[in-house]
């Protein structure tokens, strides 16, 4: 929308409001506070809700995974993968567990979905990679957070 | 070689190399300084302070592909940069960076050429760079680029009347177009208010046709608030949209050496050119030199004046880059042809009637 702005003579010959521009510019440049993160050194503290990579949660270093299908189920983006297996004392558990990270679009789903609390996302956020990479049961094993 | 020819060569390297070393230094303090004014902190990777950024540009440039599209007419396309760039250079030959030193017997003027036509022989061949911008984009044979470049001509067309006789006042005054001259009769004093002497600086006698003129310089340099020849948002980046590699780093450069041209012009019509800067002439005789060497230290002071002026219009450059938005196109003429053409000749009127009158 057009909003008609009152100009003045003052405003008009532009040199006033010139100098104030000027002015904030300057001040800016010596007592402006400057917010840049001078990212490899300093890096920016994300909440604690952020949805990062991946991992399974273990105790003593078992997984807390019961393949109850529940992740890949709602998986919106159907990236999870999980074989399931029993072990010898007739527990179920996933022979594999593996997370296509390409497909993935970090919704947390499978976190909210998942009755064991198994599967998290962390707050890592630098995962950058030279070839598709699928995250495997191995590399999800990894404890990523304290979530 | 002679006397002469020696002292010529002296003083062009002088110039020369000094006016090359602007171009990486004012990148550098376009890029921090516009980081600073936005409150980030801008590169600082590399160097001290990231000042070796534009030596890493500058590689750059150099080893970068040296692509020509397929739908440029060829010749015009290679000869605009190069058009550009060649004005810039040879402007900066008539102004003075220092007065005048005796050296056995002979004067060495600190002028590459004092020539009796001074300040109109810039305007003249300032004016021959607007030929590279429209070769630039009607050569690319692209719609931004024609669109920048005819922009670029009006524009400059417009604001060359107004700052061809904002400067007109200040000839009239010192009755003399020789930058030499005009540098010179800057030290007079203009005002003595008891022991503060206010000098006979451009700026004390012609206030109006320095504001005309700065601004028209702006225009006619093509940086914010007019830079509508490359405007990025409208016109991607205008007539230079099709160049790369050094043909881009020419017309970068052209840039920036026109101006450091409208600075040194502005201090030298406007601030006193090489005339010292006030509390240098006390420091001056403080020092107790031998006549000699207080000669030689006069020329380094008034250099360093000069320099010092002509550094802070450049700063002056950037500033307002990163302060004001740029005019729309109808406002900028209508600045140019409603604004300052008429106050620019109503300034010689004003500047006629006191010379008339005998104040100035």
């Amino acid at each position: 929308m057009l909003v008609k702005r009152p100009t003045g003579l003052l405003q008009k010959l532009y040199f006033i409001e010139i100098f104030s521009g000027l002015y904030m510019t300057m001040k800016q440049f010596f007592i402006g506070k400057k917010v840049t993160i001078q990212f490899p050194e300093e890096r920016r503290e994300y909440s604690n809700r952020f949805r990062g990579q991946h991992y399974i949660k273990s105790v003593n270093g078992v997984e807390n995974c019961t393949a109850c299908m529940l992740c890949p189920t709602v998986c919106p983006a159907e990236c999870i993968h999980i074989v399931a297996g029993e072990r010898p004392d007739k527990e179920k558990y996933p022979v594999k567990f593996e997370i296509d990270v390409l497909r993935c679009c970090f919704c947390g789903m499978c976190e909210e979905a998942c009755p064991k609390d198994a599967i998290k996302l962390s707050n890592i956020y630098e995962m950058s990679l030279r070839e598709r990479r699928v995250y495997d049961k191995e590399f999800l094993m990894e404890q990523r957070g304290s979530k | 070689m002679s006397f002469e020819a020696t002292w010529m060569a002296v003083k062009l390297g002088l110039v020369l190399v000094a006016l090359l070393q602007v171009v990486p230094i004012m990148l550098w303090v376009e890029r921090r300084g516009s980081a600073l004014m936005q409150n980030r902190l801008g590169p600082n990777r590399i160097g001290p302070l990231g000042l070796f950024h534009a030596i890493c540009d500058s590689v750059k440039f150099i080893f970068k592909e040296d692509a020509v599209p397929a739908h440029v007419d060829k010749f015009y396309y290679l000869l605009a940069p190069m058009i550009s760039v060649i004005p810039s250079f040879m402007t900066i030959a008539v102004i003075p960076f220092a007065s005048s030193i005796s050296i056995g017997g002979q004067v060495v003027n600190f002028q590459i050429a004092d020539l009796n036509v001074g300040v109109l022989y810039i305007f003249a061949i300032a004016s021959l760079g607007v030929y590279g911008i429209i070769m630039g984009g009607w050569a690319s044979n692209n719609k931004y680029a024609i669109l920048g470049s005819v922009r670029s001509s009006a524009q400059m067309i417009s604001y060359e009347l107004s700052m061809g006789l904002s400067i007109v006042g200040i000839l009239m005054t010192f009755s003399s177009v020789k930058l030499g001259d005009i540098a010179r009769m800057q030290g007079e004093v203009l005002l003595q208010l008891g022991p503060l002497a206010i000098p006979k600086w451009g700026i004390f006698i012609q206030p109006i046709g320095f504001l005309i003129f700065t601004t028209a310089v702006f225009a006619e340099t093509n940086r914010l608030p007019f830079d509508l020849p490359e405007g990025e948002s409208e016109i991607v980046a205008g007539y230079h949209l099709e160049y790369g590699s050094m043909k881009f780093a020419l017309f970068m450069m052209a840039e920036y050496l026109n101006m450091t041209v409208g600075a040194a012009l502005i201090s030298t019509l406007y601030f006193g050119g090489w005339q010292m800067l006030p509390g240098m002439s006390y420091l001056l005789d403080a020092l107790n030199l031998s006549v000699v060497a207080k000669d030689w230290a006069r020329i380094v002071f008034e250099a360093t004046s000069f320099t010092m002026k002509t550094l802070f219009f450049l700063w002056f450059f950037v500033w307002v880059r990163w302060t004001l938005p740029r005019f729309r196109f109808d406002q900028l003429m209508h600045l140019g042809w409603k604004g300052m053409f008429p106050l620019a000749l109503l300034n010689i009127l004003i500047t006629g009637i006191l010379i008339y009158l005998g104040v100035l």
